[in-house]
């Protein structure tokens, strides 16, 4: 004799409990509409403002009645962290909502195939486009990954698995570098090369001064997903008689591998959109100049900050049409990082 | 244990497959003969085996090990055993100068290693590793490596040249008991395989490079019966081939892979070497009242 069991949750919301999360929410609602309109507060921040403050009074009294004081703070703290997610994600949505909205306007081919050589900024929009900046903003991080990674991915491999005499003030110094201002970076780069030799701006230039800004986001990350290679596997290498670079090579490096992509992406979303530092570094240009060791070149921060500057309607729409394409740039980067970084740990 | 139950090795050195005229009736009479067999003679088949003379262990100022003198004859199988922090997995990792990775570490004493010290300056300590393999508390196999590429991993890390690298690889995983499991999924991950194959994987992995000694430090203590089962197997297996050191803190397991037990103690100051002798004889009839204490589960 078998009788079927029925799965159930016994831990899950009754209809009750839904009701009453409903009827606070609902009341919180109402009090925020209430509220707005019969004081002078006005937007959607102030209705977002008093809807949190009446849901935090309003629930906090249904669970006092429910499961007390404990209950409520226990609420309290889960609001407060569900506000500050909420907060983060609407600051996050309202930057791509008005780039989106405000930069779709000025896409067409043209923007995305031309350069600026023959077109001006205060053109009607549809003459000219960007790909001088894009490829100039390309090959500028390509530099930066090209010096900074192997630098920093070095530098965090000293700093944890060599552990040498110089750790501690390394350490330091990399601390230090993540706190300078991209001007400063820029400056640096003007002052000690284009001041002092007979290098001009040239993208190569732009790429130092944004690697001194890559290098030590990138350190730090991976020495962080260094760090958490257990050291089990470092003695399992030592173990078979590997030396310590062997291990590190074939044993470390590939099992953060993951990490030390992530590691790269954070550097080049630190750069990307850095413009200060090209001003002083890379200069402006219109046109397309694929020789990375001489002359200057359109990127597409310069090509927003210029756009910005101008003021007509048509330069300010090509900012944001710039920024947009910025956007899509770097995360067509991040995916196609991630994609390769996955892809190849399964085999 | 069929196997140690009808191998033995005699005077010249040579193994003996079938061993006529005896029934073995318990364990520990075997572990004794084949004691006897590989001590009487003096010539020793597989080098000489390690020997530990006089070995203290300090981390930092803790003097965590004093004067431990044991020897591991060539081909036998010596167990550790005593309660936790006494220093036995402290004693382990200085014959194969693992000790000296955790900074602010440091010792006295020699390790011989078929006479020669371990521990003598100017030695490359890489190749004391390669002869001296270890197995780990818990599994570690690498984790961006399949189960071949863990297999062969020595190879690459030591930088070494095998001939026939798939013959290699059957071998090392065919001793390590894994073969069967695993021969159709060289290719997977091994972090997809249980606890229990993991750890063979290891142990396949610390014999690719072809050690003289392996050093097992608590090799089952996160395993199931089952798998514990099938490493001891495979220790009885490797003990005819290399001399073996583990530590364990399950006593039946020392007494049934073990030609050898040694008892460690601390009472409260540093870990010393209480008594070693025939595990039987450790187990049955033991010299010291606090071994006698330990084994039979009055302490510890």
């Amino acid at each position: 004799m078998s009788t079927t069991v029925k799965p159930i949750k016994p831990w899950a919301a009754t209809p009750r409990d839904r009701f009453i999360t409903g009827l606070s929410v609902g009341l919180s609602l109402l009090t925020s509409v209430v509220v707005v309109l019969a004081t002078p507060m006005k937007g959607k921040l102030a209705y977002f403002a008093v809807f949190f403050l009446a849901w935090f009074v309003i629930d906090s009294l249904f669970i006092l009645r429910k499961s007390g004081s404990k209950g409520v703070r226990d609420g309290l703290a889960a609001k407060l962290t569900f506000f500050g997610g909420v907060l983060v994600c609407m600051a996050v949505f309202s930057i791509l909502w008005a780039t989106i909205s405000r930069g779709l306007k000025g896409i067409n081919l043209a923007f995305l195939t031309e350069n600026m050589r023959n077109a001006s900024l205060f053109d009607p929009i549809g003459k000219g486009g960007i790909l001088h900046a894009i490829s100039g903003t390309l090959m500028l991080i390509a530099i930066a990954i090209i010096i900074s990674v192997p630098m920093g991915i070095l530098t965090a491999l000293y700093l944890t698995e060599i552990k040498g005499k110089a750790a501690g003030l390394i350490q330091f110094l990399v601390q230090a570098m993540s706190g300078v201002p991209s001007v400063v970076a820029g400056l640096f780069i003007y002052a000690a090369i284009i001041l002092n030799t007979p290098l001009r701006s040239s993208a190569f230039l732009g790429g130092l001064a944004l690697t001194i800004l890559m290098v030590p986001t990138v350190t730090r990350t991976a020495q962080e997903v260094l760090n958490l290679v257990p050291s089990d596997l470092r003695e399992a290498g030592l173990a078979m008689g590997a030396t310590q670079w062997k291990t590190v090579a074939l044993v470390v490096v590939p099992a953060a591998r993951s990490g030390l992509i992530t590691a790269t992406i954070l550097g080049v979303a630190r750069i990307a959109g850095e413009t200060a530092p090209l001003l002083f570094t890379v200069g402006v240009f219109d046109g397309y100049n694929f020789n990375p060791f001489k002359g200057d070149q359109g990127t597409i921060p310069t090509v927003v900050w210029r756009g910005l500057l101008g003021g007509t309607p048509e330069s300010v729409q090509r900012a944001w049409s710039a920024i947009l394409v910025l956007l899509v740039v770097v995360l067509i980067m991040f995916v196609a990082a991630r994609t390769l970084g996955t892809r190849s740990m399964k085999k | 244990m069929n196997n140690s139950g009808t191998d033995s090795i005699n005077q010249n050195g040579t193994h003996m497959s079938e061993e006529q005229n005896t029934t073995p009736s318990s364990l520990s009479d075997v572990a004794a003969r084949r004691a006897e067999a590989k001590t009487a003679g003096g010539t020793v088949p597989l080098g000489t085996g390690l020997e530990a003379r006089g070995v203290h262990a300090w981390f930092d100022k803790h003097h965590a090990l004093e004067d431990v003198s044991l020897d591991f004859s060539a081909g036998t199988v010596t167990a550790l055993i005593g309660p936790s922090g006494c220093g036995k997995s402290t004693f382990i990792r200085t014959l194969n100068r693992m000790h000296e990775f955790i900074p602010h570490t440091s010792m006295a004493g020699q390790v011989l290693l078929d006479g020669k010290d371990i521990y003598e300056p100017g030695i490359d300590v890489t190749k004391i590793r390669l002869q001296i393999g270890m197995v780990f508390q818990k599994p570690n196999p690498f984790p961006s490596m399949t189960i071949g590429e863990n297999v062969l991993s020595g190879l690459k890390l030591a930088q070494l040249k095998a001939d026939n690298q798939d013959q290699l690889l059957e071998e090392c995983l065919t001793r390590a008991g894994l073969w069967n499991e695993v021969k159709d999924r060289l290719g997977a991950h091994a972090g997809g395989l249980s606890g229990g194959q993991q750890q063979r994987l290891c142990i396949a992995r610390a014999l690719a490079v072809k050690p003289k000694v392996l050093l097992m430090d608590e090799p089952c203590s996160a395993l199931d019966p089952g798998s514990t089962l099938r490493i001891e197997e495979t220790i009885s297996q490797l003990s005819k081939t290399m001399t073996i050191v583990i530590v364990t803190h399950n006593m039946q397991q020392a007494a049934r892979v073990s030609d050898y037990t040694a008892f460690f103690l601390s009472d409260g100051g540093p870990g010393q070497m209480i008594e070693v002798g025939p595990t039987n004889e450790i187990f049955s009839r033991p010299r010291d009242e606090r071994t006698e204490n330990y084994v039979t589960g009055r302490f510890g």
